[in-house]
């Protein structure tokens, strides 16, 4: 037993508070936890009234996620057996399998764009926010708060020049052109968490460093770069997780080669309406990496959204 | 070649001495490590936003190839005259107000509680975060889902508990309740923003603090009155701020959801924006909504901010 403190909570004072908040995070998961049992379901059972809380699994919506199919006539039907377990499963609708659907290209651009965004963000803001860190640099204050107010401007408002400037420049609709862009977002955060972390990096590392006659280059990769690395890999998923999650830039600058995820997925139309069932599938494939990352990464997730916050 | 005092010392010193004199200077190298992160920044931010002004003094269309005249202010007087833009402003202000009033309700209530440090706090904190990591576009699109009249879970839950019939109301499409409905999905989007950063607040109060007030006899309520409220209120306020800006500029979770509908009850500035830009191509036009959006927030963020400022000092 500790000994009594006055500022630490009473059993029941914890229980009542404990229970308050489980509830909360209750209410909080039904509506993922609605989505994810939705792509498991039958198209009617996903419209079905009152909403099916036990029904048959099916795998249906994923594999319509991923395929395109076409109505044959039974003559065809009958000549060709089904082979796989997926084909199988769009013969209940008198259909074949056409070909691969978009998705796997459009989930493939998210993980290209965002990784490349993330490394590129996570290059220059370390660069940038170890300058700013260590080194007199005129104006840093104003350079400092330059470079977060880009951050205020309506996605929408910077798009306008943005969709002429890539035209113009043939970046419409690319991998490189989407990759700047979000860099260039991202960074004014980067800098600033990134900058965070350096400063707690005691500079005497560094000055023995160079005492024992290393440059200011390896001091900095030799010795700051290790030190941060546990910020930098947060910040690393910050950035990655504006861009995996981003909407407005990629809807007005991309339609096909370059488009993500996140505009392509409202767009799954099946026969007659949205299919339900494979955009949920869409929703989750999507989304549940992040929800991963978020349990695991709990600890330096959770430090690094406050973290710009408090600095201040 | 004569040898000057500083090539004869160089000659003289060995190698890793000499790399270290040629070697850059911290000057040099600073300017090399901010350089490109600049560079970036004035490309993809600044430019755009001169090259935005420039054409907001034009009746430019970006799918017309026509000459483009200059017609002064004419574009922001027909915008600050125009009775439908004040409309969508209003149901701005409508989504920012609710929005900032719910989160902070609630997140702070529950960063109270969660400070209350009770078993597994720290687990049940991340699956309240889950939903403001996810992609709002995605997170509007299956909310619609939700939101169906017949066949919705929300429509049925609600139904479940009032005895109103779920097909009785639609979320989405009255005009009534439409508003409600993008303040709601927002609400439990990002009142976990509010929450963390209103535990940091609390966190961040020392323990002595409240110790001290103890051997004073004063009330627990008058310690959340005197103590809490007070050294929580600079988070709280930059709560608000970043919950401001970030819905001021709200366009991805909302256009998903409602389309900016019924009719334009949910049509926020910024997809009011999009259709000016991207719809009707009045390319000219739309720049001018977008410095004057712009400039709406910054000035409205920098008097927030010297008023947060004076909150801090007291």
């Amino acid at each position: 037993m500790s000994s009594y403190s006055v500022t630490e909570p009473g059993k029941r004072t914890k229980w009542v508070a404990g229970t308050l908040v489980i509830l909360y995070a209750i209410i909080t998961l039904i509506p993922l936890a609605w989505i994810m049992l939705t792509g498991f379901k039958s198209p009617s059972d996903a419209i079905s009234y009152p909403p099916k809380v036990i029904f048959e699994p099916t795998l249906e919506g994923y594999v319509n996620l991923f395929t395109t199919r076409t109505r044959q006539t039974p003559e065809f039907l009958a000549a060709n057996p089904p082979e796989t377990w997926y084909e199988e499963i769009v013969r209940d609708y008198d259909m074949v399998i056409a070909g691969p659907s978009k998705f796997g290209e459009r989930f493939l651009n998210s993980v290209i764009i965002g990784f490349g965004s993330t490394f590129l963000s996570i290059v220059l803001g370390t660069l940038a926010a170890y300058a700013f860190s260590r080194f007199k640099i005129p104006f840093a204050d104003d350079l400092l708060f330059f470079i977060l107010s880009t951050r205020m401007m309506p996605p929408i408002a910077v798009a306008i020049p943005i969709f002429l400037m890539y035209r113009q420049l043939g970046l419409s609709d690319t991998h490189l052109g989407m990759i700047l862009l979000y860099t260039a977002v991202n960074i004014s955060l980067a800098v600033w968490l990134l900058k965070g972390f350096i400063d707690e990096i005691p500079l005497e590392y560094e000055e023995a460093a160079l005492i024992d006659g290393y440059t200011r280059f390896q001091a900095f990769y030799k010795v700051v770069l290790p030190q941060a690395a546990t910020g930098i890999a947060s910040t690393a998923i910050f950035c990655l997780i504006f861009a995996w999650n981003e909407y407005a830039f990629a809807v007005l600058l991309t339609s096909g080669t370059a488009q993500t995820a996140p505009p392509f997925i409202p767009t799954i139309i099946g026969v007659g309406g949205l299919d339900w069932p494979a955009v949920a599938a869409g929703a989750t494939i999507f989304l549940l990496p992040v929800m991963i990352f978020t349990i695991l990464l709990r600890k330096h997730l959770l430090r690094g959204i406050t973290f710009g916050a408090v600095r201040k | 070649m004569t040898d000057t005092p500083l090539t004869k010392a160089a000659k003289a010193t060995p190698p890793g001495v000499a790399r270290k004199i040629k070697g850059l200077s911290d000057r040099a190298i600073a300017w090399i490590f901010v350089g490109p992160t600049l560079f970036l920044l004035l490309a993809i931010n600044i430019f755009p936003l001169i090259w935005t002004i420039r054409l907001s003094f034009t009746d430019f269309k970006a799918n017309r190839n026509r000459e483009v005249e200059w017609i002064g202010l004419r574009n922001y007087e027909r915008i600050l005259t125009d009775s439908d833009i004040w409309l969508n402003m209003q149901a701005t202000a409508h989504f920012l107000f609710w929005t900032i009033f719910f989160q902070v309700l609630i997140g702070f209530t529950l960063a109270y509680l969660i400070n209350k440090k009770f078993k597994g706090n720290d687990l049940w904190t991340t699956i309240i975060v889950l939903p403001m990591m996810l992609s709002p576009a995605v997170v509007g699109n299956f909310w619609k889902f939700l939101y169906q009249p017949q066949i919705g879970l929300f429509n049925y839950i609600v139904g479940f508990f009032t005895g109103k019939d779920p097909s009785s109301f639609e979320m989405l499409g009255s005009v009534q309740l439409a508003p409600w409905s993008i303040v709601i999905v927002d609400t439990w989007m990002w009142t976990p923003f509010v929450m963390l950063i209103c535990l940091a607040g609390l966190r961040s109060i020392p323990d002595y603090i409240y110790e001290a007030a103890e051997v004073d006899r004063a009330s627990k309520l008058r310690q959340f009155f005197t103590i809490t409220i007070p050294m929580i209120l600079p988070f709280l306020m930059l709560a608000v701020l970043f919950r401001g800006i970030e819905n001021f500029k709200m366009f991805d979770l909302v256009v998903q959801l409602t389309g900016g509908g019924p009719g334009s009850t949910t049509e926020l500035t910024s997809i009011n924006l999009k259709r000016e830009a991207f719809e009707k191509w009045r390319t000219g036009y739309a720049s001018a909504y977008a410095i004057i959006l712009f400039v709406t927030v910054f000035g409205l963020a920098s008097i927030y901010v010297k008023a947060l400022n004076n909150v801090k000092e007291r």
